[in-house]
């Protein structure tokens, strides 16, 4: 990317909320029933029915502005956005326009790379609840050559929808930023952030500006990013693009943008003169939502431990590396999983931590699994990292039992037992195989002695390769040396 | 009483409930005559849209049965009609629009479920102007409803088609809506009781919406004792409406004996100035005279912005009804065009194809001024000045108990005189419409003939004070009889 263009970014992400039933219907929110059996007469928007806002939904919105340390509205309303579509069955989306429920929220990223390492503010400019639309279905099935296919199960979907000011100077960032949104909400427990099944989504505006210049430049509204990579890759392009068409003398439209995946392109949606008026006003059957200071903490009681106080935690308490500390505060579910591994191993904790953010997500990034489900629990990793700890085992052969465990072959010790791993410590044994191996190789025990210090690798390669790598580096480290300078000379060089 | 010797179809429905109570006649046979009114007098007035004739008899049936297994309830068995407007489960409910020509509602509103739960038979659904929007009951997609006083004659609208059924006897009593006041104007044109309760104190579930924060049900009946027992079962919270309040229902029809004696009635100066027929200003002098020689006095308020509230009306309703019907868009339910070529095909014929003229022109009405650039002078300003009236009427309850005037400002004009000029038309609602924007509960009680058409008393009081409304209106009709007379040709 050029040195002189400045780039700007704003997100708009949606987090469906974990709530059993919709905003304003008793219907399921459960995803992937067949469709059309989880609208009922409210979400298909019957003539004569009215809508009733779920307590459960303004609550979540109440615990996401406490945790983004915003203001969370006293008095919020909700307005109708009126649009014609068919999977938007009453002809307007109720959603919050003028008076949202959070408003002037900030959270820091510390890994967008672009203040190296320094935390960076992101302000968030509101968070306001809404209901989502159906899904149109276009593809053709049996039947459906002719027509498309409404299916309004999601139809009335608690949304909460969240927009960050335009703060974010790269995708790298806008990346970090959604991850973190992602975490607080899970966190929170308000919203199961799946985004394969679409309940954490989000658009991007893009804009670029020579640098120096105070103006923004013209942006465009990116549609479509249902994952982290694609958000970075459309960015990415979108930036590149506008670069490239302001730099060829052109202007920039100001228009909504799809993302194509396969093509990694965006393309042109709808342009400012095709956008809608959505005539937004209040919504005359649903009342202001007004909430109070006792229930607003009531609501604050419940918050859990953050992602950031835990990570100032994990540094503080178990001596972790801030980046280490980060990657498993992370997702909440990995945090605890390092905590109750660290509670039970005798090891230090910054040991756990390596086994834990390697090896263990390693295997379950490998084979698609949540931490939840993880082959090897908390207690079953502690026990191995333990047996490195005592010098049962080296850290390498721990590999191998790693992967016997996760394999299902037994716990650490079953399987250094089983397989006869346990590290060769008898010091007499040690000797043996050290005076061996340099009895054998006496021309580069020569060059060891005249000073070619780095041979000691070669021979510790020799002794591990003797043992099958049981034996303890350290005693091999130290009887090498010793027998190699100090000890007695192997051959008579007495000239 | 001597109700007992009188055609079935002349009892009021609280004499009907005393003879069902004595056993002087069953559920089925005033049902039963009530049907056979419907069947010979409907064809000339077209108050129905439908009559559900096999439904009522089984209802009947079902409540004869109950009564014989010692239920006593007191509506138990009552027949009566709903305006088309309520969701009936079962039922076409085609709110007077050929867009709902083909549509049965799936499930009851619930003012329909508290009257079934409580006994009532239904005998069908009322003709009305098309989704509520009209005065005359002219933009009826199933035609004008005649009035029974002269037939070439409107009976007022919305709810027109309860209107005439009631004042011809047809029926004892229907529901209404009132959103402008539908319910009052053609009560008063109809010579009937009408009863539009406070916003909030009947649920609009189930109830199709034009404005959403304007539309209240009530009830059209021949007495204000019969519209006391019905607001009793109607009235009440309903956790499925959240703009219904919750606040405890009085015992109405027990409050109806107390006196009026010391009752502070208001009268706006604005109310009897050049817009208002000379008749029905005599009229409504006379019973406001009535009012006064049963100890009530009068007391002159003002209301400074009362010339405000057509226009003001006609920004709000127009803007929620334009959201309001967005739903009817060929999809789901009601109208959908033959073989449409897109989408937009789809939504523009079937929309223009289902809708009348007078629901066209306020959707494009509330469309225009909610538009952007113009959302701050036409809604936004409307809403203020909504504020405005409020509190004008705030202010006059502050010295009296509740204001009587005209309901309308003309007895019922001939059909087809007004349709051309509709703001004409919008001001046949001008002593109503301040109701409905203050959310505040009125009442129309017949008051007297001009030239053999009847004229209304109108009566609004603060919120929540349907009990001394109808108690005035109760105490007048203890001392009048306009609310006997029949149009020559149902009696």
């Amino acid at each position: 990317m050029s040195a002189a263009w400045e780039v700007i970014i704003g997100l708009e992400i949606h987090a469906q909320l974990a709530t059993a039933s919709k905003i304003f219907s008793g219907a399921s929110t459960a995803y992937g029933s067949e469709p059309n059996t989880q609208a009922c007469l409210i979400d298909l928007g019957y003539p004569g029915v009215l809508p009733v806002l779920n307590r459960e939904a303004v609550r979540m919105a109440c615990k996401f502005g406490l945790a983004v340390n915003a203001t969370v509205a006293r008095r919020s309303v909700f307005a109708r956005k009126n649009y014609f579509y068919p999977d938007l069955p009453k002809g307007y989306q109720i959603s919050q326009y003028e008076l949202p429920i959070v408003e002037h929220g900030e959270l820091f990223i510390t890994d967008g790379g672009e203040a190296n390492g320094e935390p960076r503010r992101i302000g968030i400019t509101r968070a306001h609840l809404e209901e989502d639309a159906g899904k149109s279905i276009h593809s053709i099935h049996e039947g459906l050559d002719r027509f498309s296919g409404i299916d309004l199960n999601r139809a009335g979907t608690p949304l909460l929808e969240i927009v960050s000011e335009p703060d974010l100077r790269s995708a790298r960032e806008a990346v970090a930023y959604m991850r973190k949104i992602h975490s607080i909400v899970r966190y929170l427990g308000i919203s199961d952030g799946n985004m394969q099944e679409g309940s954490f989504r989000c658009d991007a505006n893009v804009s670029v500006r020579p640098r120096g210049q105070r103006e923004l430049g013209t942006r465009t509204e990116l549609k479509n990013l249902n994952s982290f990579r694609f958000v970075e890759k459309a960015i990415n392009f979108e930036i590149e693009r506008q670069i490239d068409v302001l730099e060829d003398g052109g202007d920039i439209v100001q228009e909504t943008r799809l993302y194509d995946s396969d093509r990694n392109q965006t393309r042109p949606m709808r342009s400012k003169e095709e956008a809608n008026d959505y005539r937004y006003f209040p919504d005359p059957d649903l009342l202001p939502v007004v909430i109070d200071d006792a229930y607003v903490e009531a609501v604050r009681a419940t918050l859990p431990e953050l992602p950031d106080a835990k990570r100032e935690r994990f540094v503080a308490e178990y001596r972790l590396r801030n980046e280490d500390a980060g990657i498993l505060t992370m997702s909440l579910a990995l945090a605890d999983y390092f905590e109750a591994a660290t509670a039970a191993a005798a090891a230090k904790p910054g040991l756990v931590a390596n086994w834990v953010i390697g090896e263990l997500s390693a295997a379950l990034n490998r084979d698609g699994i949540d931490i939840e489900a993880s082959r090897v629990p908390p207690a079953g990793l502690a026990a191995l990292v333990d047996r490195i700890a005592d010098s049962t085992i080296s850290g390498k052969i721990a590999k191998e039992v790693f992967d016997a465990m996760w394999a299902g072959e037994g716990s650490a010790d079953q399987i250094i037992e089983a397989k006869g791993l346990r590290q060769i410590t008898d010091a007499a044994e040690l000797e043996g195989v050290v005076d061996a191996v340099i009895a054998q190789n006496p021309s580069q025990a020569a060059e060891y002695r005249a000073g070619k210090d780095k041979l000691i690798g070669y021979f510790v390669g020799q002794v591990m390769k003797a043992t099958g790598g049981k034996a303890n580096p350290a005693q091999v480290n130290a009887l090498l040396k010793n027998k190699l300078t100090g000890g007695e000379l192997s051959d008579g060089g007495g000239s | 009483m001597t109700d007992a010797g009188s055609p079935l179809h002349t009892l009021t429905l609280t004499q009907i409930a005393d003879g069902l109570s004595r056993g002087d006649f069953s559920s089925r046979e005033v049902t039963r005559a009530c049907l056979d009114r419907i069947a010979a007098h409907d064809p000339a007035l077209n108050a129905f849209i439908t009559v559900t004739a096999d439904e009522a008899l089984a209802a009947a049936d079902a409540a004869d049965a109950k009564r014989a297994g010692g239920d006593t309830g007191v509506m138990l068995g009552l027949p009566m009609a709903h305006k088309d407007i309520f969701c009936t489960r079962g039922v076409k409910t085609s709110c007077g629009s050929r867009m709902l020509d083909d549509f049965v509602a799936p499930y009851d509103a619930t003012v329909v479920e508290r009257l079934a739960g409580a006994g009532i038979v239904m005998l069908g659904k009322t003709n009305m102007d098309e989704f509520a929007m009209g005065s005359s009951n002219e933009s009826s997609f199933y035609g004008p409803v005649r009035n029974p006083w002269d037939r070439e004659r409107s009976p007022g609208g919305s709810s027109g088609g309860s209107s005439a059924a009631v004042a011809a006897r047809l029926v004892p009593a229907a529901t209404g809506t009132d959103t402008g006041g539908s319910i009052r104007q053609p009560a008063a044109l109809t010579g009937t009781v009408g009863l539009k309760p406070t916003y909030g104190r009947v649920s609009r579930y189930g109830m199709i919406a034009f404005a959403s924060s304007l539309d209240q049900a009530g009830v059209i009946t021949r007495s204000v004792a019969d519209a006391a027992l019905l607001l009793g079962v109607m009235a009440g919270f309903d956790e499925r409406d959240s703009t219904s309040i919750e606040q405890p229902v009085p015992d109405y029809a027990a409050g109806l004996g107390e006196s009026i004696d010391g009752l502070k009635v208001g009268i706006v100066r604005q109310h009897f100035d050049a817009g208002l027929d000379a008749g029905c200003a005599g009229a409504v002098r006379e019973a406001l005279a009535v009012l006064e020689s049963r100890g009530a006095t009068l007391t002159e308020v003002d209301l400074p912005n009362l010339d405000l509230s057509v226009p003001t009306y006609y920004v709000v309703a127009p803007a929620e009804c334009s959201s309001n019907l967005s739903r009817f868009d060929g999809v789901r339910f009601g109208h959908r065009a033959e073989d449409p070529a897109d989408l937009f095909d789809l939504y523009c014929r079937s929309r223009a194809e289902g809708f009348g003229a007078e629901v066209k022109r306020r959707i494009m009405t509330g469309t225009y001024v909610l538009s952007a650039g113009y959302y701050d002078a036409y809604y936004l300003k409307a809403q203020q000045v909504r504020q405005l009236i409020s509190d004008d009427f705030r202010q006059a309850f502050e010295h009296v108990d509740l204001i009587a005037g005209p309901t309308s400002p003309t007895p019922a004009f001939r059909l087809g005189d007004k349709t051309d000029d509709p703001v004409t038309m919008y001001l046949n609602d001008i002593y109503t419409i301040g109701a409905n924007l203050a959310g505040l509960p009125g009442l129309s009680v017949p008051c007297g003939l001009v030239d053999g058409l009847p004229v209304g008393l109108h009566l609004v009081g603060p919120h929540f004070a349907e009990q001394s409304l109808l108690r005035c209106g109760h105490q007048y009709q203890l001392e009048t009889d306009w609310h006997r007379r029949c149009p020559n040709d149902y009696r």
